[in-house]
């Protein structure tokens, strides 16, 4: 085995875990929105172009308002937005969650490729770098510390990837621990009993629906401002529907989406790793393997991987 | 507006109607209710348009001008021939209940093999013979891509939107493999296929230049109709669509009719493949991806998922298609702006459905279990109120 030593140099693993946290982050923002969304019984076929709304709106206010923060917001706002079609559509009114799903994507890929390329197809206008900021002592760390092809070092990473990891640690505490969590759960497991226990069944997934809106929007700007620095049209290529992969696979639970969505962050972050390792493989080749890995992970997982029983039904009272 | 005062005269009339004027009402309704969505579609899309500083009504001009005047409408008509055959295999499998969001994947791969092996078997054997194989083929190996998704939905209920869309992102990759590796033209350093010779290439319908894969697009129509509406088994993949559980105290296996059903749909978006290698363009190219189906999926639930009434709205779309190329260049637009205009046609759709219902006017486009749940949620409310 030639390649083996290759692959086990140091530079490999750490570029493996810097790369795949890079591509990680945004995953893990968006499955962390769509476990919520699914605890309560809503499925969000729509991560795609909710994701795609907010790299555009993010990448537009990390590029006027010149601070990765404003991009941050304004993806967060667009995710918001997006997602509020949602609610009125499929948890006010009760319309099929899927058809709606499928048209924000559409509408979602089709609108920030229209306005991105008439506004910004003949400059293509990159952001500038994110300031990061290092863990101390940790970043001190030989080999671990030191930035790979200008990838964040794994112990130097922006503000904005500690409070997405300090969140999903709060996401399981809520619905490990919470009120806000039990009724989450009760609006997805059996929303009539929730509704019995009088709390309102639409008003609970209309939160988390809105929750999920903001947080792929969140992932979607992060993708934009700090992982590819710019914007493209059809930037997230199948990232939000990995992205419910992943909260399929993790069972809602936060911590194992974090898990996972590093997983997929390094299977995603494969083609540069493959390069260094000296491995040439098509680039299709290389492409394929995250999504190979999840048919994998569902073949292998299948029985495992567990949706709420009142997923995509739209709740109706005394209805049976 | 017309349809509130539709409905306004149904609700006025409390008399006895006559069953011919009852079923004009419906036929009406039914016509108001899938050509609104479309209408309101192109009016937010204009106003769109003049957001961008566009003009909105030189945009729909240039769309007639490119889609039906002049003769543009025979291109049309050659569009549809793919499209008519995903809206088949997409109505086939929407009515049993069941999301085959894969037919990129499916699609693309029919198309690889078919550029592949065209330019040595139209060589090889008679060329009806060679079609005929082809589009076996290109059924068969779009049908074979389903196969997973459908044996991990039928043994463990795996979401199959998931697994159709994740092998639809490697059969695209697979099928950019085959073209650069097995498949590549050596003659040319492009990453394509040879190109098949013109006179080996699908007939036309005499007097046109619109090739035969629209006859076997509308045959393919007129078969899944027969099948979901006259047969033993359409009606056993619609009581699973509506029913799972009732499904199975009739002693339908469900696991089978998963699988059969798949594959059902995966072959007809073969076909459409096929169709449009061997009727349009020859040969295949890396990076070539159309997604067709992507497109096609809301005038399939216009259509209420009849497969008769799929072929206007097809009709229509096509026309959107090849016109809307035109039309978004010379606006100097990207041509993706068509999918915010099919992105809004199936959001005009839902909230249209909706408004309907709450006239309680005729069907729905839903399957029948949602469209009951819906509907006692809507009795839920008044009651509510």
């Amino acid at each position: 085995m030639i390649l083996a030593s290759q692959v086990w140099t140091q530079i490999f693993w750490t570029s493996a875990l810097a790369g795949g946290l890079l591509a990680g982050v945004p995953l893990m923002f968006t499955a962390l929105g769509e476990s919520i969304s699914e605890r309560a019984g809503v499925l969000n076929i729509g991560l795609e172009g909710m994701m795609l709304a907010g790299a555009y709106c993010g990448f537009l206010g990390a590029y006027y308002g010149n601070t990765q923060w404003i991009g941050y917001l304004a993806g967060i706002g667009a995710g918001i937005l997006a997602s509020l079609i949602m609610v009125v559509l499929c948890v006010w009114l009760g319309l099929d969650q899927i058809v709606v799903g499928i048209a924000i994507t559409l509408a979602g890929e089709g609108i920030t490729s229209v306005l991105y390329q008439t506004r910004f197809s003949t400059t293509e206008p990159r952001l500038g770098n994110v300031p990061s900021n290092p863990i101390p002592l940790l970043d001190r760390i030989p080999v671990l510390g030191k930035p790979i092809n200008g990838q964040f070092p794994l112990f130097d990473q922006p503000l904005i990837v500690y409070l997405g990891l300090a969140f999903a640690a709060f996401l399981a505490w809520v619905f490990r621990r919470t009120h806000i969590g039990l009724n989450l759960r009760a609006a997805g497991e059996k929303p009539d009993a929730l509704d019995a226990a009088g709390v309102s069944v639409v008003a609970t997934r209309s939160y988390a629906v809105l929750a999920t809106g903001a947080l792929s929007g969140l992932g979607g700007a992060y993708l934009a401002i700090a992982g590819t620095g710019g914007f493209q049209p059809f930037l997230t290529q199948g990232q939000g529907f990995m992205a419910i992969v992943i909260a399929m696979l993790a069972r809602g639970r936060p911590i194992a989406v974090v898990v996972f969505s590093l997983m997929f962050g390094i299977a995603l972050s494969l083609s540069t790793l493959l390069q260094l390792a000296g491995i040439n493989l098509a680039p299709e080749v290389v492409n394929m393997i995250p999504f190979a890995a999840v048919i994998l992970a569902l073949v292998a997982f299948a029985r495992r991987a567990y949706l709420p029983p009142a997923l995509a039904l739209p709740y109706v009272r005394g209805a049976r | 507006m017309s349809m509130e005062s539709a409905a306004g005269r149904g609700l006025a009339a409390p008399r006895p109607r006559s069953e011919r004027t009852i079923r004009a009402q419906r036929a009406l309704d039914i016509l108001v209710r899938s050509i609104v969505p479309v209408l309101l579609a192109l009016a937010a899309g204009a106003i769109l348009l003049l957001a961008l500083g566009r003009d909105p009504l030189s945009f729909y001009r240039n769309i007639w001008d490119g889609g039906v005047a002049a003769g543009s409408w025979q291109d049309s008509a050659i569009a549809m021939a793919p499209f008519l055959l995903i809206a088949a295999g997409l109505t086939l499998i929407f009515r049993a209940n069941i999301w085959n969001l894969g037919y990129n994947g499916q699609f693309l791969l029919g198309a690889a093999l078919v550029s592949g092996y065209a330019p040595s078997l139209v060589k090889d054997v008679p060329l009806w013979l060679a079609f005929t194989l082809l589009f076996l083929l290109s059924g068969a190996v779009a049908g074979a891509w389903t196969l997973l998704p459908a044996i991990l939905k039928a043994r463990f209920g795996t979401n199959e939107i998931i697994t159709t869309l994740m092998m639809s992102f490697i059969g695209i990759d697979l099928a950019s493999i085959l073209i650069k590796g097995p498949f590549h033209d050596p003659s040319t350093p492009l990453p394509q296929t040879a190109v098949i010779p013109l006179n080996k290439m699908l007939p036309s319908i005499p007097g046109t230049r619109i090739h035969i894969g629209l006859l076997v697009a509308i045959a393919a129509i007129l078969v899944v109709h027969y099948l979901l509406t006259r047969t033993s088994w359409g009606l056993r993949l619609q009581i699973m669509g509506a029913n799972p559980r009732a499904a199975r105290h009739f002693g339908i296996s469900l696991a089978r009719l998963t699988v059969v059903s798949f594959l059902a749909s995966g072959f007809l978006v073969g076909l459409a493949a096929c169709a449009d290698i061997m009727g349009l363009w020859g040969y295949i190219r890396t990076g070539w991806n159309p997604a067709y189906g992507d497109l096609i999926i809301p005038f399939v639930f216009l259509a209420r998922l009849n497969a008769l009434a799929v072929v206007p709205f097809v009709a229509f779309f096509a026309v959107l298609y090849t016109g809307g190329d035109l039309a978004a260049q010379q606006a100097n637009l990207p041509t993706d702006f068509l999918y915010i205009l099919v992105g809004l046609i199936l959001l005009f759709m839902t909230v249209i459905e909706y408004l309907g219902r709450k006239r309680a006017l005729g069907a729905s486009y839903l399957t029948p279990g949602l469209k009951q749940s819906l509907r006692s949620g809507l009795i839920r409310r008044r009651r509510a109120k």
